[in-house]
């Protein structure tokens, strides 16, 4: 078998092939399903008629979308800068503490305190960020780097909830106080959809794309990012385009996670109720887009039904949430095994 | 005094095991150009098919497990074989995918097991008053067998020069692919090994995140000690002493707890800067992290 490359691969080969491997990935999923003891069919209908089929799982579904989104659109940017920020995680989390923080202890007038919010929020995660784009002129790969940092962040929230920040009203659970009233964001009623945030991510996305196809810096990204020896030739600051890549993803991060807690908790509370791995979510967001930030407004939603339908998986068939990481493991592996698809022609026989 | 340190030379020793093993498996991958950050994933399976093996046939012979741990370390690699070897994917990215699909599977199929004992663990080995587990003294044994692999044998040979120059190693008639292939499958079964460890031997129980991120810290410590096994044995024994620090100085110490359990990766990334600025990046295998393509540069 060979490979022979194609001059131009066009979009509908594209789709064809994304397509395919998302449902070879759902195939293997299957087969552990079958493995664990229940029937991949129980699943998979059970995931799809309570988010898809329900009004109320579809608000589940959008309220995940929210942050999948921003983080994607983020991500989608830098993978094409060949930045491979994995650490979108931590970056969420110390929005969520820059954010908390100021609501709590800034006294601020009332209609401030949301916009301050996403400000220190976006500032937080873009810090985050910045220290990997920091270490990497140290020659540290920002994939370990930015991943070692996702622990530290998991420290620092704990730290900040059971220590000094710990709230007055609280006795045996470690959480901050809420937030003053006004910090809470509007939500569509009846549901957790905190409508500000998903505007500013659509806005994200089509602002990043914007940015990625029609400015001259999106254009020096895109030359770093597929050629690295002509980028070096035309002069092009690939150590600058490296750190305001991870400014702006870390940033997006960040506004992710002041959403979170500004839209849903109101409160800085543990880790993993933060964040359900979004930062790892949105990689196979930012992959199934194929590098583009716009069509991350179709790819985080369909990443959203697999993480509401992870937490009905948990309810219905009693399986731990885990299985979202074999969903995330088995797609993202069959995305990037298919790429070569893409671009390629396959020839069976020799030489 | 000189109790205390043996005690803490102990301990650094069994935390260190694990790191150890992994680091010599990701060496392996890596000393054959392809790059695996999925060995947390890897830990997790090898973690889980022993104890699965142990578990559910207490009488038999726990090699069976053992061997079982490393079959399913190879096989989830294998994965990760075909998709960068055979598919060009990319490394890094197929990578953190074996570690989602690997943690995630392993604590899925796990689940059965949560909360059980195991009665038949492996028993450790009593010197004087010290206990050592087996698993230990085989991970010491495999860095030196490893290290002369490398350096004197016509296989280690094979396998540097596949890492470094592909394209002249297939000049020379070697089978790029399959080497890479088997080299990515064999430090897998050394991941699943460093899994069998801490499910047998180490807590001798099965939980979820039984790697804990050590294996995030056995990929980063790959590249501290330059893609050296016998390096491999300092490096792996002092984060080992540090785990031990954490333990031993928790809630001893006016130091919050989450400034311990934060210092291992505090310090992988320390570690790194500086082994950066020394320049050890530099002594990474050439051709690591691309895949090879006949006539192509």
């Amino acid at each position: 078998m060979r490979f022979v490359a194609l001059p131009a691969p066009s979009t509908a080969r594209s789709a064809l092939v994304t397509l395919a491997a998302v449902v070879v990935a759902l195939l293997i999923c299957a087969l552990i399903f079958v493995v664990y003891g229940v029937s991949p069919l129980a699943v998979y209908s059970s995931m799809l008629s309570g988010t898809l089929g329900a009004s109320t799982g579809l608000a589940e579904v959008g309220r995940r979308t929210i942050p999948l989104l921003l983080i994607g659109s983020g991500l989608a940017l830098a993978f094409r800068a060949q930045f491979f920020n994995i650490g979108a995680e931590g970056q969420l989390l110390l929005g969520a503490v820059f954010a908390a923080g100021v609501a709590l202890f800034v006294p601020l007038p009332g209609p401030l305190v949301a916009p301050a919010m996403y400000v220190m929020g976006a500032l937080g995660g873009g810090l985050w960020a910045g220290l990997a784009a920091w270490l990497r002129r140290l020659n540290v790969n920002e994939i370990l780097s930015t991943l070692m940092l996702n622990y530290v962040a998991v420290a620092v929230v704990t730290y900040l909830i059971a220590g000094p920040w710990k709230g007055k009203d609280v006795r045996g659970y470690i959480y901050t106080d809420n937030i003053p009233a006004s910090g809470y964001l509007p939500v569509v009623p009846g549901t957790q959809v905190h409508w500000p945030t998903l505007l500013l991510g659509i806005a994200v996305a089509l602002g990043l794309q914007w940015l990625l196809t029609r400015s001259t810096f999106g254009y020096a990204l895109r030359v770093v990012g597929e050629n690295p020896g002509a980028a070096r030739y035309a002069g092009l600051n690939a150590v600058g385009i490296a750190t305001a890549v991870a400014l702006i993803t870390g940033g997006a991060a960040g506004l992710a996670g002041a959403g979170e807690v500004a839209g849903i908790h109101h409160r800085l509370l543990e880790a993993g109720q933060i964040s359900l791995g979004y930062g790892f979510t949105a990689v196979i967001v930012a992959w199934l887009a194929r590098g583009n930030p716009a069509l991350c407004l179709v790819t985080a939603p369909l990443m959203g039904v697999i993480l509401a339908g992870g937490d009905l998986l948990k309810i219905d068939l009693n399986m731990p949430f885990r299985v979202v990481d074999v969903f995330s493991g088995v797609i993202l592996l069959c995305l990037i095994a298919s790429e070569v698809f893409v671009r390629h022609r396959v020839v069976w026989g020799r030489a | 005094m000189t109790d205390i340190i043996i005690q803490a030379l102990v301990r650094a020793l069994a935390v260190g095991t694990p790191l150890l093993l992994a680091s010599l498996g990701a060496i392996v991958n890596e000393r054959a150009g392809v790059v695996n950050l999925g060995m947390e994933g890897v830990m997790a399976v090898g973690a889980l098919a022993a104890f699965a093996v142990a578990a559910s046939a207490p009488d038999a012979n726990l090699w069976v497990a053992v061997i079982a741990s490393m079959l399913a370390g190879a096989a989830l690699c294998a994965l990760h074989a075909l998709a960068t070897v055979m598919l060009r994917a990319n490394q890094f990215v197929s990578g953190l995918a074996l570690a989602l699909l690997g943690t995630g599977a392993a604590g899925l199929l796990g689940k059965r097991f949560e909360g059980a004992p195991l009665f038949n663990k492996v028993p450790d080995w009593t010197l004087g008053s010290l206990t050592i587990s087996p698993f230990t003294v085989v991970a010491l044994l495999l860095a030196g067998v490893l290290a002369f692999v490398l350096s004197a044998t016509r296989f280690g040979l094979t396998l540097r020069s596949v890492g470094e120059n592909p394209a002249a190693a297939d000049v020379l008639g070697v089978n790029v692919g399959l080497v890479r292939v088997l080299a990515v499958m064999g430090g897998g079964a050394l991941g699943g090994l460093a899994g069998a460890f801490l499910s047998l031997s180490y807590r001798s129980a099965w939980s979820d995140n039984m790697a804990g991120g050590l294996g995030w810290i056995a990929v980063a410590l790959v590249i501290f000690v330059a893609w050296q096994p016998l390096r491999a044995v300092a490096g792996a024994l002092f984060f080992g002493f540090l785990y031990y620090l954490q333990f031993r100085l928790q809630g001893n110490s006016p130091i919050p707890t989450e400034v311990f359990s934060a210092m291992p990766f505090v310090l992988v990334l320390v570690v790194l800067a500086l082994a950066g600025r020394r320049g050890q990046a530099g002594s990474a295998p050439a051709g690591l992290g691309r895949a090879y393509v006949r006539g192509e540069r």
